[in-house]
Parts: structure tokens; sequence; C-alpha cells
């Protein structure tokens, strides 16, 4: 299971956060500074699992981080999940932002938070891992932007 | 008013959206929450309005500031509201947001329950999905239990895009109503096999987690994962597969030893690391399930070993730590394998990584022999002393301490260097485990009673330079140590070479600032050192230094009465007015000394932790019944003791242990070791080589005579170090010594050894003390439970659930019933029951098909035996395969309970008892089936799939006729085994899976409970039940070929009579025929193989073979029987007719592909046919429900009241049918390639529904 998936930038500001737990607010935002303290800290060329963090669930849990250029993509997982299987998926997730978005960059993630999520929606649901094809969910993603696109024509003023 | 809406609307267009939003955050970064309190006003007047495009857009907005920490639950309705817009794009907004702050108490999720329903069942696949997603986050017990049964058709929906989010979102609601897990898990190991990668996947996925929580209750899957392992070649799906083996191994060694094989394939071939790396991790899994059944897998630890040097050795770090991780895990059951690479693992030590340098401590610890240990932990001390961050420094200090006190201290020789060791830890500023090292300084110094001497002197040292524990900060960790050292100080102050200044530290003011519980402690403990320092100076005439010692303790105790501490005060003034009294007492030179002495006398047994928990609760006493009325509130009910302090409590109970007498203590000794032997958390007694002494009393334990001069002179210095060099000193001494031994003379041996009376021979090290390592006492009786180590409030504890036991009645999905838009009824109960009944009867019937596929290969193989008799054939085969047939009556053995699952273990053990595979023989029989002949069942299960079609060309039509008839007793076999079983089901009226598996024709009540059996035929006698024949063969897939039915009869005596030599018989016609044995008659009868006592019932199958399948058949038959009674016995007969509908020949095959479906209608092959049902005054999804369940239709799509449906002959015949329905009145166009066939099918479903 996947229990949490965050990217924050170098600073800790979070440009996503997706907990498949329950937390407080608060709590999230401490998980989330926790976990960029941990992460941050760590040198460039070292490996990219950590220990869980204290406050998001227990021994079983492991840190599963990329560091692309600005930004941190940490997924925190537990047991259940194959470490280099999960690397792969961040690379998967990157791709295929990128391909989304174009040469995706930290500020089409600041502003577009919501399609971000939907682009993740495609490829984990609940904590588990639903679709690693990135053609798949490219495809998947498309559709659903072309639909809305679809409705926002037949109703420019939200009259309907 | 639509001025009002155009002006609302163009409001909105300057309406802030999300991006001016963050843009405006991004722009106050001086005054951000300012910026966004306002922002938040504004959402809040968006949200009032009516237009849900502004709505919608406000909750988008909401959803990001949720993510910056702000609580938007006060939004839960509005969000609700967009969520039920019929607009995508809104619709997937609200659902984001309910998603990102919904969970188990949002109130509103209650109102969500119609609204998620309707978007489960849009006709837009992406409202579908949508709602799934969001569902997947905020599922709760209510929405799992209302939502279970739409989630579980959309399993079978027809897009995979849809089925592979419902089998996933599964998972979730297994966890919140585990209710579900039973009846939906047919249908979810039916996705196993899905056309759809992703689908299979998701699948897999679930399933995994499922079993990784109770592997126990997915065993039986392991054929199928197996079978998906060898085949599959999505790496994603692999790795989950393998490792849920992982999981399964160590529940079913015979199934690591099936695995190694592929599994080192797999390790030779891939070159996907993630892959290799999970089949590593798994075979070693199956090495320590295995650890001692398989002689030759060295060569398998080996490889694994070899190839995890290479990740290590990678330059990748990522796999370095891997690589250390799976190590670690070999370490356990191969320590000689691992500690070949101790150099790398030292190395690792020096990583820059932490996480690297983590990994390798761990491999460490279960590297250190009693040769290295003293090298290693200085190594670790260096790093301790290097390390920055004090995680890593404490995750560091555990390490020693677990590696030094693993195993009851098994690799310890010197007790004086460990104590020297903890000391010198107690220097680490800031570290969290002061705890750690204060419990093992008091379990050494209690279990080691050779060394309380040295103990009680550096602990001695440590109280009196307490300042630099303390330092500055009261909350500073450490400070945990000086209650170890003043209880240990206290409780053996005997050994103390100065009492008198050992009290003075405990009392000086600065105690005053330690945690509440330590100066307890403290105060506690000056009590019996002051008893000590009594008894000491008694006797001396001149009794000023005892007097003293009073008056110190009247001066100094003062401060502790004032504690705002309730134990400290309550404990000091207890002690201020008995050395009051004592005082008094002295002044009038009375000896008080022995009385004193008395409070605290008395001899400690440690105790284990768990031990008060392990005492058996006595037979009849119930501990949560109340013994008076319960009071208005409950008080906490939660006392775990504190586990650090847990050694204390060995205080109270002292009295308990002295009455026992030594009988009593060896037989509870012995009681204890076993217990301890089966539970890791026990601190094991020292392992073969070293001998405990369980001494009866001080006296037998030699006294270790030490120099304390060198470590009591350097309080707080490094000296640990010294014992090293000592050590090494000191072997190379006893080798020396050993020589001179053996030349037969002694030498006065090293001041050390002095103590050392251990049989010289016992091991090449010697430990530097005998030492007395005194066993933790538990309960007489205790249990030898582990049960307390789960934790009770874990949500997969409910999903321990056996999923092999048949469905009950009660099992069922709840289905609203009272709801108004799209009504349900028990009807489709049994349509949802029926579908995954069904899948289980078609994975089934894949496994007796594997069987056959077995067989067909054992039979090849036999070519040459011809024309056996039945008997004959099956000793043979029996003969031929010792293994399955020992097996097979085992699980005969088994079956006898009821509610055993003796037929899927029997699967099972068959599957896995199969000879181990030859290698390469797994790869080659998948693709070239028809040539492996020798590998027979082990490499069937591979090729099982496309078989058929491959061996079918050559084979004679002779051989065709034998295989059959083999097939047949393997059934008949496999139905025996499973009688009893069945018999249970029909009486409970259960409905269970066999019972269901078959839908009944002729069904007379329309409401559950109901029976699948039908009365064939009763006298006074016996009473005959048929089951509906539906257990169909559709053997070869041949058209021409003959099929085969088979018909379920049970008997059930009804007499008080013993029944016997039932015999069977049906007159054949020209179209169906009885199966009877080779040989036999064409009218001879069939003996029903068992016998009947007054009362009971059993059930017996009967094999027919049907030619032409387009009409419905009527067979005459007759049962004869004797009846045997104390005086007589008589013989009777009863007669019967058994009825074949049309429908019985349907196989329920679920369409998945509408453009499939389409074709086939469109291809022009299919003969046109239609039935108008007048008056049927039920629901649309009713009407569907008893055809699909009666007539074994499976439903393609549906769309209003209008559904197409499709099913299949054994004879691959296709039948197409369209229902629609209006005002009462149901038309069915159907389409068939057979038109009598359809003819005859239509009529069966007139006649059903007549009957309603």
């Amino acid at each position: 299971m996947i229990k949490a998936i965050l990217i924050f930038n170098n600073h800790g500001k979070p440009r996503l956060s997706k907990f498949y737990e329950h937390y407080t607010e608060d709590t999230e935002q401490q998980i989330i500074r926790e976990t960029f303290h941990l992460v941050s800290k760590r040198d460039e060329n070292i490996c990219n699992f950590l220990e869980g963090g204290l406050l998001i669930g227990g021994s079983d849990n492991k840190l599963i981080y990329r560091h692309y250029a600005t930004l941190y993509f940490v997924f925190c997982v537990d047991s259940s999940e194959s470490e280099l299987g999960i690397l792969d998926l961040i690379q998967v997730f990157v791709e295929t932002l990128d391909k989304c978005f174009e040469n995706v960059c930290e500020l089409d993630l600041i502003f577009h938070v919501d399609k971000v999520h939907n682009i993740l929606a495609e490829m984990v649901m609940g904590g588990m891992v639903l679709e690693t094809n990135m053609s798949e969910i490219i495809t998947q993603v498309e559709a659903q932007g072309k639909m809305e696109k679809s409705e926002v024509r037949a109703a420019p003023f939200g009259l309907v | 008013m639509a001025l009002k809406i155009v002006k609302g609307s163009i409001d909105r267009m300057f309406d802030k959206n999300l991006q001016d939003l963050v843009r405006g955050i991004r722009n106050h970064k001086e005054d951000e929450a300012k910026y966004i309190s306002t922002c938040i006003d504004e959402i809040k007047q968006e949200l009032k309005q009516d237009n849900i495009a502004v709505k919608a857009n406000a909750v988008c907005k909401l959803t990001y500031l949720q993510m910056l920490g702000y609580d938007v639950s006060w939004a839960a309705f509005n969000i609700v509201e967009v969520m039920s817009s019929s607009k995508f794009t809104y619709k997937r907004i609200g659902y984001l947001a309910a998603s990102q702050c919904f969970h188990e108490g949002t109130d509103v999720i209650m109102l969500t329950t119609n609204q998620i329903r309707k978007d489960l069942s849009s006709p837009h696949q992406y409202d579908t999905g949508v709602a799934l997603t969001g569902l997947s986050c905020f599922v709760t017990p209510d929405l799992a239990r209302d939502l279970a049964n739409d989630i579980m058709t959309l399993m079978s929906h027809t897009k995979p895009y849809i089925r592979k989010k419902a089998v996933l979102i599964m998972y979730k609601v297994f966890l919140k109503y585990p209710e579900s897990l039973r009846p939906a898990f047919p249908r979810l190991k039916e996705k196993l096999e899905d056309p759809d990668p992703g689908v299979q996947s998701a699948a897999v996925n679930v399933i995994c987690e499922l079993a990784r929580r109770n592997p126990k209750n997915y065993l039986s899957l392991a054929p199928l994962f197996f079978k998906l392992m060898t085949s599959s070649t999505n790496n994603w799906v692999l790795i989950k597969i393998i490792k849920l083996f992982g999981a399964l191994t160590p529940l079913e060694p015979r199934l690591g030893k099936k695995l190694i094989e592929p599994l080192t394939n797999l390790i030779h071939s891939t070159s996907a690391m993630s892959l290799l790396y999970e089949c590593v991790n798994t075979v070693i899994a199956v090495l320590i399930s295995l650890s001692s059944g398989m002689p030759n897998h060295s060569a398998s630890i080996q490889l694994c070993v070899q190839k995890l040097r290479i990740l290590i050795e990678d330059s990748d770090q990522n796999l370095k730590y891997l690589g250390l991780l799976a190590m670690s895990k070999i370490l356990k059951t191969h320590p000689k394998s691992v500690q070949s690479h101790k150099d790398l693992i030292l190395q690792c030590l020096d990583d820059k990584d932490e996480s690297i340098r983590l990994r390798a401590l761990d491999l460490l610890y279960g590297m250190v022999s009693k040769k290295n240990l003293m090298e290693i932990v200085k190594k670790l001390m260096l790093h301790v002393d290097k390390a920055e961050g004090t995680t890593y420094r404490d995750e560091l200090l555990t390490k020693i301490i677990d590696i030094c006190s693993q195993s009851n201290y098994q690799y310890i020789t010197n007790f004086e260097w460990y104590i020297s060791i903890l000391v010198e830890l107690t220097r680490l500023e800031g570290t969290r485990h002061g705890h750690l090292i204060a419990s093992q300084m008091l379990d050494v110094a209690i279990r080691v009673k050779a060394i309380r001497g040295f103990a009680v002197a550096q602990m001695a040292t440590l109280l009196d330079n307490a300042h630099l524990l303390t330092g500055n900060t009261q909350r500073n960790g450490i400070c945990e140590v000086l209650y170890a050292a003043a209880w240990i100080c206290g409780e053996f102050s005997e050994h103390l070479e100065d009492p008198m200044q050992t009290l003075e530290a405990m009392l000086r003011p600065k105690v005053a600032t330690l945690p509440g519980h330590i100066q307890a402690v403290y105060v506690q403990n000056a009590a019996k050192l002051f008893a000590t320092v009594l008894r000491k100076h008694e006797g001396e005439t001149d009794s000023h230094a005892a007097q003293e010692t009073s008056q110190l303790l009247i001066d100094r105790l003062p401060l502790f009465v004032q504690s705002a501490n309730l134990e400290v005060q309550e404990r000091a003034s207890c002690i201020l007015q008995l050395v009051k009294y004592i005082q008094k007492l002295q002044q009038k030179k009375v000896e008080v000394a022995e009385e004193v002495t008395a409070l605290f006398a008395g001899e400690l047994n440690p105790v284990a932790p768990k031990a008060q928990k392990k005492v058996p609760v006595p037979e009849g006493l119930d501990l949560d019944a109340w013994i008076n009325k319960p009071p208005s509130e409950s008080e906490s009910e939660d006392e775990k003791p504190k586990a650090v302090f847990a050694k204390e409590e060995p205080k109270h109970s002292r009295s308990r242990h002295t009455e026992v007498d030594e009988k009593e203590l060896a037989r509870r000794r012995e009681a204890r070791k076993r217990e301890q032997a089966n539970n890791p958390f026990y601190i094991k007694a020292s392992p073969s080589s070293q001998k405990v002494y369980d001494a009866p009393g001080v006296e037998h334990i030699p006294v270790v005579q030490i120099d304390l001069s060198v470590p009591l002179k350097v309080p707080g210095m490094p000296m640990s170090d010294q014992y090293l060099k000592l050590e090494e000193e000191r072997r190379q001494k006893e080798k020396a010594e050993r020589k001179k031994e053996k030349k037969k003379k002694r030498e006065k041996r090293g001041k050390e050894r002095k103590a050392d009376s251990g049989p010289e021979s016992e091991e090449d090290i010697a430990p530097a003390h005998q030492v007395d390592i005194v066993t933790e006492e538990m309960p007489e009786n205790a249990l030898p439970s582990d049960d307390d180590d789960k934790d009770p409030n874990d949500p997969h504890k409910a999903l321990d659930i056996d999923l092999d036991k048949p469905l009950a009645d009660s099992e069922k999905l709840p289905v609203r019933t009272h709801r108004p838009e799209v009504l349900k009824s028990p009807a489709e109960d049994r349509v949802n029951e029926s579908i995954p009944q069904e899948t289980k009867k078609r994975s089934g019937k894949e496994k007796k098909e594997k069987k056959k596929g077995k067989e067909k290969d054992r039979k090849r193989s036999k070519e040459e035996k011809k024309k056996k008799k039945h008997k004959e054939v099956e000793e043979e085969l029996l003969e031929s395969h010792p293994e399955e047939a020992v097996q097979s009556e085992e699980t005969k053995e088994a079956a006898t309970p009821p509610t055993s699952t003796s037929a899927e273990a029997s699967e099972l053990d068959f599957w896995l008892c199969s000879a181990p595979v030859p290698p390469a023989a797994q790869e080659e029989t998948a693709p070239s089936s028809a040539a492996a002949v020798d590998t027979s069942s082990a490499a069937a299960p591979e090729s099982e799939p496309d078989e058929p079609k491959d061996a079918e060309p050559e084979d004679t039509k002779s051989s065709k006729h034998k295989k059959k008839k083999q097939k047949k007793e393997k059934e008949e076999k496999e139905k025996k085994k499973k009688k009893r079983h069945h018999h249970h089901h029909h009486h409970s009226n259960a409905g269970g899976e066999d019972s269901v598996q078959n839908g009944t024709v002729e069904e007379e009540e329309p409401l559950p409970p109901m029976s699948n059996y039908f009365l064939l035929a009763e006298n006074s006698y016996i009473k005959m039940m048929k089951e509906d024949a539906d257990q169909v063969y559709d053997i070869q897939g041949n058209h021409q070929d003959e099929s085969k039915v088979v018909v379920s009869v049970i008997f059930e005596n009804k007499s008080d009579s013993f029944l016997k030599s039932m015999e069977f018989n049906v007159l054949d016609s020209l179209n169906s025929k009885l199966q009877r044995p080779e040989g036999a008659g064409a009218h001879d009868s069939l003996t029903v193989p068992f016998q009947l006592p007054p009362g009971i019932s059993n059930e017996a199958h009967f094999v027919f073979s049907v030619q032409s399948i387009v009409m419905p058949q009527k067979l005459k038959g007759t049962l004869t029987f004797i009846v045997k009674s104390d005086e007589s016995s008589t013989h009777e007969k009863l007669d019967f007719k058994l009825h074949f509908t049309c429908t019985s020949y349907l196989i329920t095959t679920p369409c998945y592909l509408y453009d499939a479906y389409a074709k086939l209608l469109e291809s022009g092959d299919l003969k046109g046919s239609s039935l108008r049902l007048e008056g049927i005054n039920m629901p649309f999804h009713h009407l569907l429900a008893r055809i699909c369940f009666h007539h074994h239709f499976s439903v393609v799509e549906r769309i209003d009241s209008c559904a197409s449906m499709y099913s299949r002959s054994i004879q691959g015949h296709h039948v197409c049918l369209l229902v629609k329905t209006s005002d009462q009145t149901v038309s069915i166009d159907a389409k068939c390639d057979e038109p009598s066939l359809l003819g005859n099918v239509l009529d069966e479903i007139k006649q059903t529904f007549s009957k309603c």
C-alpha cells in the first residue's frame, strides 16, 4: 500500500499532497514538514529510501523519493510495495506529467494542482497502484480533458 | 430572473479562479495568512450562490487551501453539492475535494450514498471512474455496506477501465465491511484471469494485500498464482505475485520447493533489477521456510548471496541498500553464508549514506560471535563518537545494546567489559535511550550475580558524578540511568566499598531536580543504604558513625518530603519518620540493624515481561463478567506496565516465590523453557554451548575477585578498550595455558581468571566470568501463545476469513430494498449470488480440467496398457504416483468433518505434492505440451490451457474414449471426497457453494432460502432429491462429440432401518446414456458407493453422456436397495424420472466485449425467434435476474429497460437474447445458431415466468 504521495519543492512548499489515510490538516502539514526535513538534508548521490518518519505510521513504512530539479516526489509506502517498483512508478508519474504539461516545470504544478491530482488518480487509487502503462494513463487523462472541454464549450457561462 | 442568472455568470467571470488564487498568494508573501482569510471569505460568498459553476470554482480553490493546511471541513456540504452536479467537470472537482478532506467522521458523507450509487451506474465511464476514485479515499463502513453490491457488479463491467477500478476499490470495501469479502471473493478470483492486463494486475494487487495479512486463507490460490507467475510477462504483476509467494511459503514448505526452480530461472534470466531483487527475496523466504527440508539448497543460498553481493557492490546506492536489506534476511537462517562477506558489510558502515549504515548495522547484529564481539563493538563506539545527528547515534546505541544482549548475552565473555561499555554510553548527550541503558544495567546486575560487585562500584561512581549526566536540561533522557544506578547501589549495597559516600551522593540537594520517579528510587534506596551502613557499624564500640548517618538522613530527607511528586513525598516522609525513630533507639543504644535490614531482605527473581499476561485463566472464571453492578462510568482499563522498568516488578513478587518447592520449580522451569523456545520475544536461555547454572542460592556462585583500582579511578573516562586488550591477553594466555595443560603442567592463572571455574574444553573462548544468567520466571501453565503480539486494533484482523467455505444464505451482500430510484428485489440477490458462484464453478472446472490434463499426460505414457478394469487402472495410477495416493487418502480423511474444505485442500495438495520439477522442464512444457510425456503432473499446471487443442489431432477415437473414462473416474473419486460436504449444505438449506452452483430450473418458491434440490422420488424408506444437472463437461470443445452431464442425487434414509446395496439404473435413450464402468453391460445398474444408516443422507453423482442437446430429455430410472432391520431384510425399489431441460446444457459465459457480441449478431449465422410474455409484474432487473439465474445467461449490456444477454451451450451454440419490457409486457428476441435449442430454451423461459 502507498500511504501518501507528497510533492514539495526545495524549500518544503507543498505542491501536492495526497494522503491515503486520514490525518487532520495539522498533522498533514507536520508530516510534510518532517518528510521535507528528512529528505532535504540528504545528498544527491545517496540512496532514495528512508526508513519512515515518525509521524506517518510505524516501522513497516518507508519513504521512497526522487528529486527532480526543484521538486521532491516522495512516496510513503509499506512493505508490500517493491522499492524499485515505486522508484519506477515515480519515474512514470513524472514522465506522464511531462507529456501532459509539455515540459513540466514547477510552475505547472503550482497552478494546476487539480490537473496533477487527476493524473495521479489514473495511476494510484486508494493507495494501490492502478495503472503503470504511461500511454494508457495519458489516453484516459486526455479523454477526460476532452470531455471537460466539450462541456465548457457547450456552456461557457455555466448557465446549464 | 434570466437577467439575474446572466448577471451572476458575468460576475463569475471576474471571480478568482484557482490560478488567480495561487498567483495572489504568491504576491502576498508577507501577509499570506491575511490574504488567504480574505480569499476564504470570498469563497464563502461564492458558495452561497446558486450557480454550480461558481460553487465548483470555490470548491476547487478550497482543495488547494486544504493542501496548505487550512481546515475546509465547514464546506463539506457544498462539496457534496458539487459532487452531485450532472457535469463531469464539476463532479470531478467535487469528488477530488471530497477525497482530500472527507473521512469517517465527516457527517455529510451519509448524504452521498445515493449520489455515489447514481454515479457508479452512470452510462458515462468517467463519471463512474471519478466516483470510484473518490470513494476509494473516503469510504466508510456505512458506504461500504451500502455500495458493496453495486461495486461488485462493476467488477464485471464491460469496460476494463471501470473493472480495474472496481476491483481495486474492493480492497477498501473489505477493510471497512469485512462481511463482503466472502460473497465478493469468487468474482475477485475470477478477475485474476481477466483478459485485460490492467484488471488482472488490480486483482493481483488486491489479493496480495489481503493475503499479506492473512496468508493462510489464500493458500488455495497458490496454483493459480503459480500459473500466472510462469505465464505473465508483466513485471509489475510478477513482482506482486512473487512477493505474495514470499508470504505464503512459510505456511506451506512444499510450495517453496515448487517455487525454487522457476524463481532461480527468473533470477538468471531477468534483466529487471526490481524483479531480480524480489525473486531473491522470495527465494530467501523459501529457504527460511525449508531450512531443514531440502538438502541441496546451499546452491540457492550461494546464488542469492552472490547476487546480493553484486547489488551491494553496485555504485547505485539504492541497490546497495536493498542488497543489505535482503542480506539481513538470509542472516537469520544462514549466518555462515553472510559472515563470509563481513568485509563488505564493515565497509558499508563507513558509507556516507545513513540508510546504508543503518542497514549494515542490522547485519552486524547477526554476525557477531564471541570472538569478534568486542572488536565490532569497539568499531561501533568509534562511530558513536563520530556520529553527527542524534538519530543515527541513537540508532548506534540501540544496536550496540542489541548486539550485546542478544540471545541472553550469548556472545559476551566479559561482563565487566559490558558494564564499562554501558557506562561509556551514558556520556552520550541528548540521547533518547537513557532508559535502554538503564534497563540493561538493571538486567545485567540482577541476572549476572557474579558481576554485582563490579556493577555496584561503577554505579556508585556514576551516582557520584551525577552532575555530569544531568547537565542543564531536565529532559535529558540519559538521567534515566541514575534510576538504575541508584537502585543497583541500594539493592546490592553489601558490595559497596563506601556506602556512606554513596548515601551522601544520593542525598545531594541537586537530586531534587531529577524527574520524580528517579527521586523516588533515590529515596527508597537511600533507606537501603542506611540499613547497610547501620549493619556495618553495628557491634562497633563507637556508635558515632551510625548516628552520623541517621543525622545525615534526618537533615536531607525533608527536602524530599516537600517534593511535589506524590511518591517521592510519601516515601520520604515515611522513611524520615522511620529514621527518626531509629535515631531514638540508637541513642538508647538499642541494636536495630537487624530489624532495619529485614525491611529490605529477600532474593530477587527476574520475571519475564509478559509473565502476568501468560497466566492461564482458570476454568470457569470469566474475567469480563461483572462482579458487582457496573458503575456508571468505566475507568480507564489500560494499565500497561511501564515497559522500561518492568524489571522493577520483581520487588512486589518476592514473597510469591518463596514457598515453591524444588520439584515444582524444576517443572516450571521445563515448561518455561519450552515456552521460550517457541517464542522469539524471549531472551532465550543460553543455547547449548553455554551452560546455565540455575543456582538455587547465592552461595554456589563463584565469587569474582576484581581489581577495581583501574576503572574506579577514571570515572567517566573511556575504559572499555582496556578490556579488549585484556581480553586479547587473556586469550593468548589461555591458549598458552591450554598448551601447557596438555603437557599436564598446571600454572597459576591470571588474576582475572581466578573466578573462572568453567570447564576449559567447552569452547574455544571461555568466558572471563562464569556467569549465572538467571532465566526469567514464567507462571505455571503459561499458555504458549504468541497471540499477544498481534494488535487487536488491526483492521485486517477482521479479514481473517475462510474463503474456501461455501457461502451461506446470510452472507449475501446487503441490497437496498426501499429506495425509489432503482429498485432491487431479492431475485437480484440471487443474481449476485449466482454469478460469483458461477465463477467459482468455472474455476473449479478449470481445476478439474487441469486434472484432466494431467491424466491425459499420464495416459499417454501408458498408451500400451489397454483395457484394464476400473479398479486396476486406479490402482495403477496410485502406484505410479504413490505420493499422490497417500495425499488423496489423507484428504479423504480430512474430508470427514463437514465444514472442512476438503475439495480445495485436496486440489492444493494434489498440486503441491506433484514431484518437484526437473530443471528446465518448467520452461519446456508450456510451449510444447504435447511432447511432455514423462514430466507428467508437475508440468501439467502450466501446460493446461492450450493442451486440448494441441493434443487432439493426434489422438485416435479409442484413446479419447479411454481418456474420458479415466476422467470420469477421477471425477467420481473427487465427488466421493466432497460427498458429505454437499450433503451437509443441502440440509442446512444454505444455498451454499455447491447447491447454488447449479442453478435450478424447477424452482418453486421465489424467495430465499431455497434449495436447488428438488424431489425426484420418495417412498416410505427413501427420499431422492435431484440437483439440477448443470455440471457439464464440454470436454474437447468438439462439437460432434457427445457431452457429459453430471447429476447429483441425494439419498435420504427416512426409515429406521439400514439401507444397503443401493443400485441406480436408468433406461438409456438413444441420445442420453448413463456412463457405466467399462466392461459393464448397457443395462447394468450402478452401485451407489455407500450405505445409509437410519436418518442419514448422502449424495452420489452420476455421469450421463448426451449426444444432442437441442431437445429436453426425460429418462426413466429405478433405484433398488435392501432394507435391513434387526429381524429381516427386504428388497425394495423406487422408480423415478430424470428430466434434462435444454437450459441445463447452457453454461453461463460472461461476455465482456460488447463489440464481439454485436459482431456475432450481425454475422447472420444466427436464426431468430421471439417470445412475448404478458402480465409480468416484476421490475426489469428482477426479470433479468431470473433469466440469469434459472437459465444461465449473463447480461452483456443493459440500457434502461432493454438488455442484451448471452449464453453458450456445452456444445458451443451461441444463444443471444434481447429483452425489452414495457407495461407488464416483456418481449424477448432471441438468436441462436440452433433453432430447436432456442425454441426449447424460450419455452423453458416462458414456463419459468408462467409459474410466478
